[in-house]
């Protein structure tokens, strides 16, 4: 079994706040915040929480700024928001939806390494540049573009994720799923409206349940997801330190300010395979059981959870992928209160990629700063945890790059 | 049949108000239909002439249609996808809508010179509504088309029957009253006459279909059904105006009856709001052309004829905004309103407002603007529980708004007395799709 040789800590963490429809402040004809300014505005968050800034290295996630902006070597943005990182070290890394998660990887490797004592991870995404009928032909460059997106659906990714909810309809219970999908965007959204920062703040739907039973058109939209089941457009960026215990010292960081990462995995699948069984989610599989395995716990010792819920759908097959769920069960497991604050196991607490947003190379960093604030009792929405672990799950593509940490409150 | 005939269309006055609309229309069906037949993407053999005086207001055409056609394409992406699905240089979304766009600006021909619409099936006219202008340019072209030609002419208001035998195209024409902006009101007015055939009737049917209107068909009686119940229902207003003026001034009289045709009867503009949004010349024209093919029917506004002679219009710029008539307007909402007597525009200040408020009386306390209730699914309900509490009030508001609405209700059934309406469902369908109204004259809430 492959174990951390050395600790390695999390802190710092902060989201700006993820901007795009459903904001009250978005209007798509007027000019937004320019992209320096979100990472003006999420380094200022994590430097005020150190004693001082001296990183050794600087990792950037981003899935499209290319696109998007057209704004490519982005770890030029790293000594832009902090001197201290001038002449060192700075890695891009790219992996769709899974940028964020396989940042952080990379900068626990770094650190692992002994290379450096301190890695500044940061997360920035612009996606409201353009309507979304153009952002998904962007976005399909998370699938094979060449094989799928020629016949893929125009918005291609919801075209994805309404197949797997088709085939998951047609193997259990379509009714009882819709009713599991409905009941994970009412969650997303209730948990949103304690997170001033989310771009579902401001949804005033009285019955969001009743909403979420929208049932899906293809007419309109998708065969198998409504609107609902999506997570949104959405600009943003977020930011942490990863760091070793000797690294924290030198930042003026308190262990109890930190959390510990006990266990992390990446796992790749093949980008041009197509799932061989659409109601599992293979890769998210492996790299969930080997980062429980690295940390040396189950999945009944976890006291939170961070899934990647870019479609309801995904988010209810891996519920029963990771084993919280039995397979076909996973919409009772969400019916029956489970993931709620107070449920065995509160997930997506910020609101998720449904509800707080989705800026795609961001929401693996948002997600460890989600856990860092739930671990250091800093969250908008705490959960009373009694068990010290959390986990993330951060998937790019469909179930093709994915990495999951697990983390652990810091013992001092 | 019809596939054939939209190969080759014309649109005369194009770049106009109503012909820009009806050319969009037409433009985006073509180029739908080029693009099912004609996948590939050779040299399109359809051609839509944009007929119009000059190169410049031509130009302004194409600059309006160009955004147009990339947000229908954008609109229309699944269905342009599966239309393109053999074309393999196509892949993106953007590469798909440029395509669409590019080939949309292959079949439209902008020309100044009418003998273009000479192979031309299908003929659209929209020109200044003047009986005289739309008699001389379609006899021209009937002159210069083929007898098989058939004709459409935007009207509001002209009876057909006189301008078909004017232009000699007896049997070919059939009206179609668009409502502006024709590319966005889903109504078509469709006025046959005696002569016309049924495999007509049909082609204009399935156009409709084809552009996604709803079509409504009238007889051919000056100013059919939309403006049949519009100018009364204006008439009307004004005379009730008129009356509280002496009391208490122009500025506020015309304050008061455009709430109470908004509020108090929950419409999405006050009725002089409404007439400026038509334009007072438009509706003198109208007037006009009623009241000479309408007997024993007093067709005419004084105070209409006062405004236009005091210089006052309304109507809009080409950037849509709103020109000066019975109010001024920011942003399309009100600021002043025109005092006719003292020849000068009064700020609608706060005390003025006041008065108007404290004249009027409350709106019962179910009451919803037009903006909320139009977007409620239960508005049906909302309607009638307001409707209800309102029809029992004293207020001077609700008092002059029952009056108005059974005025209203009587416009109605004298247009089905007459024969202008197949039925009192297609009255509300004119005003509820020309002119969003949320109920129609007759209805189940009052």
């Amino acid at each position: 079994m492959k174990t951390l040789r050395k600790k390695v800590y999390v802190a710092a963490g902060y989201n700006t706040m993820f901007f795009g429809p459903g904001r009250k402040e978005f209007h798509p004809k007027k000019p937004m915040r320019p992209f320096e300014d979100y990472l003006n505005e999420t380094f200022q968050g994590t430097s005020s929480q150190l004693a001082n800034t001296d990183f050794d290295e600087g990792v950037f996630t981003n899935f499209a700024a290319m696109r998007f902006i057209r704004q490519g070597n982005l770890p030029g943005f790293l000594p832009y928001i902090t001197k201290s990182l001038k002449g060192k070290p700075c890695t891009r890394v790219e992996g769709a939806c899974g940028s964020g998660g396989l940042g952080i990887a990379a900068a626990v490797k770094t650190i692992l390494s002994d290379l450096a004592d301190s890695v500044l991870v940061v997360g920035g995404e612009i996606q409201n540049s353009m309507k979304s009928v153009y952002g998904a032909d962007v976005l399909s460059a998370a699938g094979y573009y060449k094989g799928d997106r020629k016949d893929g659906h125009a918005y291609f990714f919801p075209g994805i994720f309404s197949d797997r909810a088709g085939s998951y309809g047609s193997v259990y219970d379509k009714d009882l799923m819709r009713q599991g999908m409905a009941k994970w965007y009412e969650l997303a959204v209730t948990n949103s409206r304690k997170n001033p920062k989310s771009q579902e703040y401001h949804n005033k739907v009285e019955d969001l349940f009743g909403l979420g039973l929208t049932p899906p058109n293809g007419k309109v939209f998708m065969d198998h997801l409504n609107l609902y089941d999506c997570s949104k457009v959405t600009d943003g960026a977020s930011s942490l330190v990863v760091s070793s215990e000797e690294g924290l010292k030198k930042l003026g960081v308190k262990l109890k300010d930190a959390v510990e990462i006990t266990g992390f995995a990446s796992a790749e699948g093949d980008i041009t395979e197509k799932p061989a069984d659409p109601t599992v989610l293979d890769i998210t599989k492996i790299a969930a059981e080997k980062a429980l395995q690295m940390a040396d716990i189950t999945i009944n010792d976890l006291a939170m959870l961070e899934l990647h819920d870019c479609f309801s759908i995904a988010a209810l097959i891996a519920l029963e992928t990771i084993g919280f769920a039995k397979k076909g069960k996973g919409a009772e497991f969400l019916l029956e209160g489970n993931t709620k604050v107070s449920g065995k196991i509160p997930t997506n607490m910020s609101g998720g990629l449904c509800g707080f947003g989705h800026p795609v190379g961001v929401s693996g960093v948002r997600q460890m700063v989600d856990l860092l604030h739930q671990l250091t009792d800093k969250a908008k929405q705490q959960v009373a945890y009694k068990n010290p672990f959390g986990m993330m799950v951060c998937m790019g593509g469909d179930d093709k790059t994915v990495s999951v940490f697990v983390t652990r409150k810091s013992q001092s | 049949m019809l596939e054939q005939a939209l190969k080759n269309v014309s649109i005369i006055g194009a770049a106009g108000k109503m012909g820009s609309g009806i050319s969009l229309l037409l433009l985006q069906e073509m180029t739908r239909l080029e693009i099912v037949d004609n996948p590939d993407g050779k040299i399109p053999a359809a051609i839509l002439n944009l007929v119009d005086r000059d190169q410049q207001v031509l130009k302004g055409l194409l600059s309006y249609l160009k955004p147009q056609l990339v947000r229908y394409a954008e609109k229309n992406i699944v269905a342009l996808r599966a239309n393109l699905s053999s074309r393999t240089d196509l892949v993106d979304n953007a590469e798909i809508i440029e395509e669409y766009v590019n080939r949309a600006f292959l079949i439209a021909n902008p020309t100044s010179n009418s003998e273009d619409t000479k192979d031309s099936k299908l003929i659209f006219e929209a020109v200044f509504e003047k009986l005289e202008l739309k008699e001389q340019v379609l006899s021209a072209l009937a002159d210069i088309c083929s007898p098989e030609t058939l004709f459409f002419t935007n009207t509001s208001s002209i009876p057909i029957s006189v301008v078909e035998k004017a232009a000699k195209l007896e049997g070919r024409l059939i009206g179609y009253h668009f409502y502006n902006p024709p590319a966005v009101q889903r109504l078509v007015e469709v006025i046959t006459s005696p002569t016309t055939p049924d495999s007509f009737k049909k082609i204009s049917d399935e156009i409709g279909k084809r552009l996604n209107k709803v079509l409504v068909p009238a007889n051919d009686i000056a100013g059919f059904i939309g403006n049949g119940h519009f100018i009364r229902d204006s008439l009307y207003g004004i005379t009730q105006m008129e009356k509280l003026s002496g009391e208490l001034g122009q500025d506020k009289s015309v304050l008061i009856i455009n709430r109470v045709t908004q509020d108090f009867m929950i419409r999405p503009m006050g009725i002089f709001q409404l007439i400026d949004y038509v334009g007072l010349d438009v509706v003198q024209m109208i007037l006009d052309t009623m009241d000479r093919y309408i007997e024993d029917e007093a067709l005419s506004s004084q105070y209409i004829q006062d405004m236009l002679q005091a210089g006052i219009s309304g109507g809009q710029f080409s950037d849509g905004s709103q020109k000066d008539g019975f109010f001024q307007y920011q942003k399309n909402i009100p600021v002043s309103v025109f005092d006719l007597n003292h020849k000068t525009y009064v700020p609608i200040s706060k005390s003025l407002n006041n008065d108007c408020d404290k004249y009027l009386g409350e709106l019962a306390p179910e009451f919803l603007p037009w903006k909320v209730l139009s977007r409620d699914r239960n508005k049906h309900e909302k309607m009638k529980a307001y409707f209800t509490k309102m029809f029992q009030q004293n207020s001077k508001g609700a008092e002059l708004a029952k009056a108005y609405l059974m005025n209203s209700r009587e416009i109605s059934e004298n247009l089905v007395k007459g024969g202008i309406a197949e039925s009192a469902e297609d009255v509300s369908k004119v005003l509820i799709n020309g002119f969003y109204h949320l109920y129609g004259p007759e209805n189940s809430l009052f």
